[in-house]
Formats: structure tokens, sequence, C-alpha cells
């Protein structure tokens, strides 16, 4: 069953009136709607959905690289490095809440940190649903979010010495291209590049 | 030296069996190979099933998946092997006691697969480790494991074990292990080993430059 969102956004705003909360609307066919949630708020709104409109189960968290802002919605970033955001773009934080006891679901949050540098910062949720951990962890290694109170913040695919985050839209993996029979596109791209044609 | 198949065909008619030590050692081993029991992706789920009742491995004595690489004869690569997989992969070949196979079974192990861009795949566990037999496939059915354990099973039938042309585990100055590759910043250092992974230089066909 689809969650009422505006009545959990409701709720939320009649709890915690100092909570930055905002609906994001998806026109699409899905017409699965999401709030945005301040960074400095998130930790309290996601208890206050656990323990009083019993959304017990977090399912699913994950990351989205929007290094341009200008493809992202209606860039609002609470707070100080709105600006920045709007500039440099940003990393988002997404999370799927369900209620196991209403049957209702998903619930989507969003979080989003200030750049994609050394402030690619969204609050951990561990705190709250410890089934964050691994997957604030994957978040971390593959996008670069850095989740701060989280307590053990370490990559979780990738091996220790790797640097940089392989899920970024701008990351660029080691050049070696092998041989393909049928190369196209960006293959063939590259299979000009590392083997002359027939002559 | 070779026996002429006429005569040992003869005599054995008469109840002598003829056989030298090479064909009785090897018998031997092909007929018992040990598996190491260990598996990366879905192409382990078929292996699994081979070794079921349907499809019975152990009808070709090859059943016993040992967990110790020390007791392992055979190893069989299946699945996707990721970058930060590979210097396990290649440890545990080392630490297998030799004569050693190993079997790549499926796309992944033999070229990366599906997975062959990614940043994390390997593209293809031959670039650190010799492999005996590749068995195409996405995953290959256990019938196809099962034609991999025959071929393999014909080739060490036919190993030299001595003379000039005898088989790399036979061979004083063969190598029994290989170099494990380190973690980089980005990708193994090295990325292949060079002294076993020397493809053909390739051209384009027809394209322009």
């Amino acid at each position: 069953m689809s969650v009422d969102i505006g009545a959990a956004l409701q709720g939320i705003h009649a709890a915690l009136p100092a909570a930055k909360v905002a609906m994001r609307t998806n026109p699409g066919p899905s017409n699965q709607h999401s709030l945005l949630v301040g960074n400095e708020s998130l930790v309290d709104v996601l208890r206050f959905l656990r323990d009083h409109l019993d959304f017990d189960l977090l399912s699913n968290v994950s990351g989205v690289d929007w290094p341009d802002p200008a493809k992202a919605d209606a860039v609002a970033v609470f707070g100080e490095g709105e600006e920045t955001a709007r500039e440099h773009g940003f990393l988002e934080v997404v999370y799927h809440l369900y209620s196991t006891s209403r049957r209702v679901g998903p619930l989507v949050l969003r979080a989003r940190s200030a750049d994609r540098g050394e402030n690619a910062c969204v609050p951990s949720v561990v705190s709250v649903f410890r089934s964050a951990e691994f997957q604030e962890r994957e978040i971390f290694d593959l996008y670069g979010v850095i989740f701060t109170g989280h307590p053990d913040l370490r990559r979780i695919l990738m091996w220790d010495e790797f640097v940089d985050h392989p899920m970024r839209k701008d990351y660029v993996a080691p050049d070696d291209y092998e041989y393909e029979p049928t190369p196209h596109d960006d293959v063939l791209v590259k299979a000009k590049r590392h083997y002359p044609a027939e002559s | 030296m070779a026996i002429d198949p006429q005569l040992a065909a003869d005599l054995k008619s008469q109840g002598v069996h003829v056989t030298s030590f090479e064909q009785l050692i090897n018998w031997g081993r092909s007929s018992s190979l040990w598996p190491l029991q260990f598996g990366l992706a879905c192409c382990a789920i078929e292996m699994i099933a081979a070794t079921m009742a349907k499809y019975d491995m152990a009808r070709f004595g090859a059943e016993v998946f040992r967990p110790s690489p020390r007791q392992a004869d055979l190893m069989i690569v299946a699945g996707t092997v990721t970058k930060k997989m590979a210097p396990q992969v290649v440890r545990l070949y080392n630490q297998m006691a030799e004569p050693k196979y190993v079997i790549a079974m499926g796309a992944c192990a033999i070229s990366g697969g599906p997975f062959k861009d990614g940043y994390n795949v390997l593209k293809g566990i031959d670039r650190f480790i010799p492999v005996d037999v590749v068995i195409p496939g996405c995953p290959p059915r256990p019938e196809a494991l099962l034609e991999g354990l025959m071929t393999l099973r014909d080739k060490i039938a036919k190993e030299k074990l001595m003379g000039k042309h005898r088989v790399r585990h036979a061979d004083p100055n063969g190598a029994a292990s290989f170099p494990v590759p380190e973690y980089g910043a980005h990708d193994l250092e090295p990325a292949v080993n060079r002294d076993i992974w020397n493809p053909p230089a390739i051209t384009r066909e027809g394209g322009e430059a």
C-alpha cells in the first residue's frame, strides 16, 4: 500500500516545528513523491517516523551523484552551503522507509550534502536504524559521502588502499582496454587508441 | 618408450596388462581430481549442481571438494573474479600442492564477461595463474562443467612427465607459484603477469585509423 506522504509531512511539522522538511513531487508515472530533509534535522525526523508513525524498517539507503545541479530538481539545500551546492553540485542520500506493522511504504526521504568535496557530509542515521550501518559504508565507499557520527566509517567493497569513489559520475577508471570483437561508440574510441586498424 | 598398441592388445587378451609408469601415474591423477571448495559467483551454483545427484560428478572421481588448498588438485574458478578477490585466488593457487590444474568456468573467469568494463572486475584469471581448461557459458550448464572435467582428464592422460616436452609440474625449472598482485590506488599492481599472459598483437578489421 502506498504511503500517505502528506500526512507524514504534517505529522513531522506538528511534532518537530524546527525541522526543515519539504515535499518534492515526482511528476513521472510512478508518482512517488519524496521528502527533502535538512541535514541538521535528519536524525530527529527519522526517529520521529520510527517512534510515532511506525516506520520500523529502513529498507534501503542509496547514493546519488549530482555533479550538475541544474539537472537535479529545484535545488534546495537547506541552511548554509546552499550557494556552493548550486555551483559545484552535491551528493544526495535517499532513504526508503517501510512500516511493516501498518503495511505501508515506501516513504522516500532525501538528504543532500553541501558539496562534493570536503563538505560532502550527511549525518549518519545508524543511531536510529542499525540497518543503515553497512549501507552508509557502501555509499561512503562508492560515492564519498562522509556520514558524520557513523561508528565505523571505512570502505566495505573496494580495498582499503583504493583512492577515489568509483560510482561518481566523474570517476575515470584505469585505461585497461582489451580487445573487443565488435567495438562501437565509446568502446570504438578506446579500440582506436589501443589497436591500429588493418592497412 | 611407447608400447606397440597391437602388442599390448594381444597381451591383454592373454591376461597380461602392459603399461608404463607415465600412463599409470596419469591414470591415477586424472581419475581422482579433488577440486578446491570455493565459488565466486553464480557459476558456483552450477558447479554445486554438478556435484549433486542428478549430474553426479562423483562418477568421475571429482566429488571430494576439499576445504583446504593443501589437499586439492583442481581449482575451479567459478564466477566473477573481482580485483579485490584476485590476490586471494592467486594465493590459494600458490598454496595448492603439485600437480595442480585450473578450470576457468564461465565468461567472467575467462574474460570478465558482462562485467568486463567494470572498475573492480578482473578481465580473466589467466592474467595471474595458468589455466588448463576454459568453459564458456554464462553460466555454463553442469553438463558443460562435466565436459570441461573430461577435457582436463584427457589432457592429464596425455601429459609427458619426462623429456623435453614434459609438463610444468614435472619440470624442475617450472614455476610452482606465481606472484600475488598487490592492491594499488586504482588497480592491481601489476595489473597482469606478463610472464604468463602475453596476448598476440591485434589489429582492427577494416576500420579507419
